[in-house]
């Protein structure tokens, strides 16, 4: 690891220094043991700050559509493979241009999920944690306890299936072997009645309050005005009332249809622990079955939900 | 939460509410070409008029769910027949996806329906309008997403 980040600065300095970049999207240590907080890199001399390990789990594309990003000229951004296919799908939709960015490829081994790693830990407060190889020895007042790293990897990562950036100028650390064993993620759902699963969404759904971290931390919700942010007309009430809440997850299902890369950075986002990938796994089944679609992974591509097709099935319609 | 559909018998005087989004070119035509031809057909539906299927945006559909619709009806141009050419096809796209996601979460298969109904189908038209009162009417009244 130690080695990657050694690597990843001297990079970024390179590319700073020959003006290859005028800006680099990176990750830093956070402030509590576990996070990292995105950092905007402008001055070689601040590249010492970055980090790449398990902690770096947001979705960095998302900075790609801030102005105050963009005035800055031409951007290097460290993209893991889902944050790689998320800058894809950003140039599939006409939002960046290749030519803007410089894609600075890392080896991903995948992220933590601090969900499942307060679990682990009974939800103690840790003061400081080591890595020994796949074992992470964690500490806090009264207890200290090793884990297996991949306990408490995101479901996401788990299931992930293009590691890599699917696009990139440079690549920091071996690209990850795609043959490596990453299994998906199965949820029984699809085997439940509708009244079951209208239950299970309904728990899940009843826990939102309405923050919209999920949106916030989504890489592809860059609309200028949300519609849940719309007043004129106002489509749906604010407050958290259950059926409200339910629209507002399933019109940003559908906003994120054929464009969702399964990142878990929604789900990651979320401060009250909903699950929200099986509603994006199901669609990007969909599309893939339907349109031959798989988001972010083809820079030539047409957006499915811009683009038809006559053979389209349409088993549905009278 | 487990007693969503109310068995039909509790409802003997209970008639579903059904909204019809009709395209003006082919879908709404039919409809009047049922009534001019005095084909019967059941008195469930309210419709709202759009320019082409394509105007339907999902929100419309889950605004009608939530205000109490029991169904919804989306009806247009047969593929290849839209007034505007494209639009049905980039309407068929989006009604798979909503469709498919409105399952998912639990939503029963008739609530939202599709058809394309063209302007001499006068009797297609009553055939539709029929099965998806039938079907709405085995369902019972909307219970998931209506706003209370
Ligand atoms: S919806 Fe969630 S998983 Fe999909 S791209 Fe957005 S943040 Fe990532
Ligand atoms: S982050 Fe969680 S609580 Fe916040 S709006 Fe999204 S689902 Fe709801
Ligand atoms: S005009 Fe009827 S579907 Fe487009």
């Amino acid at each position: 690891m130690e080695n990657i980040e050694e690597q990843l600065r001297e990079t970024v300095k390179k590319l700073l220094k020959e003006k290859k970049v005028d800006l680099v999207i990176g990750y830093s240590k956070g402030t509590l043991p576990f996070h990292s907080t995105p950092v905007f890199i402008a001055d070689e001399k601040d590249a010492d700050n970055l980090i790449f390990d398990f902690t770096c789990g947001n979705n960095l594309a998302k900075y790609l559509q801030k102005s105050k990003v963009k005035n800055h000229g031409k951007i290097g951004i460290i993209a893991k493979g889902c944050d790689g296919r998320s800058i894809v799908q950003h140039i599939v939709e006409n939002q960046i241009k290749r030519e803007e960015v410089v894609i600075i490829g890392v080896h991903c081994d995948g992220v933590i999920d601090i969900r499942k790693l307060e679990e682990k830990v009974g939800r103690k407060e840790i003061l400081k944690y080591q890595v020994e190889n796949d074992k992470i020895i964690v500490e806090g007042k009264g207890f200290k306890k090793s884990l297996s790293k991949q306990d408490i990897l995101s479901d996401s990562c788990i299931a992930c299936k293009y590691p890599n950036s699917p696009v990139y100028d440079v690549f920091v650390g071996n690209p990850v072997p795609i043959a490596e064993p990453r299994k998906p993620i199965t949820n029984n759902l699809e085997s439940l009645s509708s009244d079951e699963r209208w239950a299970y969404f309904e728990k899940e759904i009843s826990k939102c309050i309405r923050c919209y971290a999920c949106r916030n931390a989504c890489p592809l919700c860059y609309c200028e005005e949300c519609f849940v942010d719309q007043s004129n007309p106002q489509w749906f009430g604010k407050s958290p009332n259950l059926s409200d809440t339910m629209i507002f997850h399933i019109v940003r299902t559908l906003h994120t249809a054929g464009r969702c890369v399964s990142c878990g950075a929604c789900t990651r986002a979320c401060p009250t622990g909903v699950n929200l990938a099986p509603l994006g796994i199901r669609m990007e089944k969909e599309i893939k079955d339907r349109f031959g679609y798989t988001a972010g992974l083809d820079t030539e591509a047409t957006p499915p939900m811009a683009d038809w097709n006559e053979e389209d099935k349409q088993e549905f319609i009278m | 939460m487990t007693e969503h559909r109310t068995p039909n018998t509790e409802h003997r005087n209970w008639e579903p509410k059904i909204l019809a989004f009709l395209c003006n070119w082919c879908s709404y035509a039919g409809a009047d070409l049922a009534g001019v031809s005095r084909i019967q057909y059941p008195p469930n539906i309210r419709v709202i008029r759009v320019p082409c299927s394509g105007r339907i945006n999902s929100t419309f559909v889950l605004k009608c769910l939530q205000n109490g619709f029991d169904g919804v009806l989306v009806s247009g141009c047969h593929p290849g027949d839209c007034h505007y050419i494209t639009g049905n096809y980039y309407a068929r796209r989006k009604f798979a996806v909503l469709k498919t996601l409105l399952e998912f979460i639990g939503i029963e298969p008739g609530r939202v329906q599709f058809s394309w109904v063209s302007a001499g189908e006068g009797e297609k038209f009553a055939e539709v309008i029929k099965k998806v009162t039938e079907d709405v009417k085995k369902l019972g009244p909307a219970k998931k997403l209506v706003k209370i």
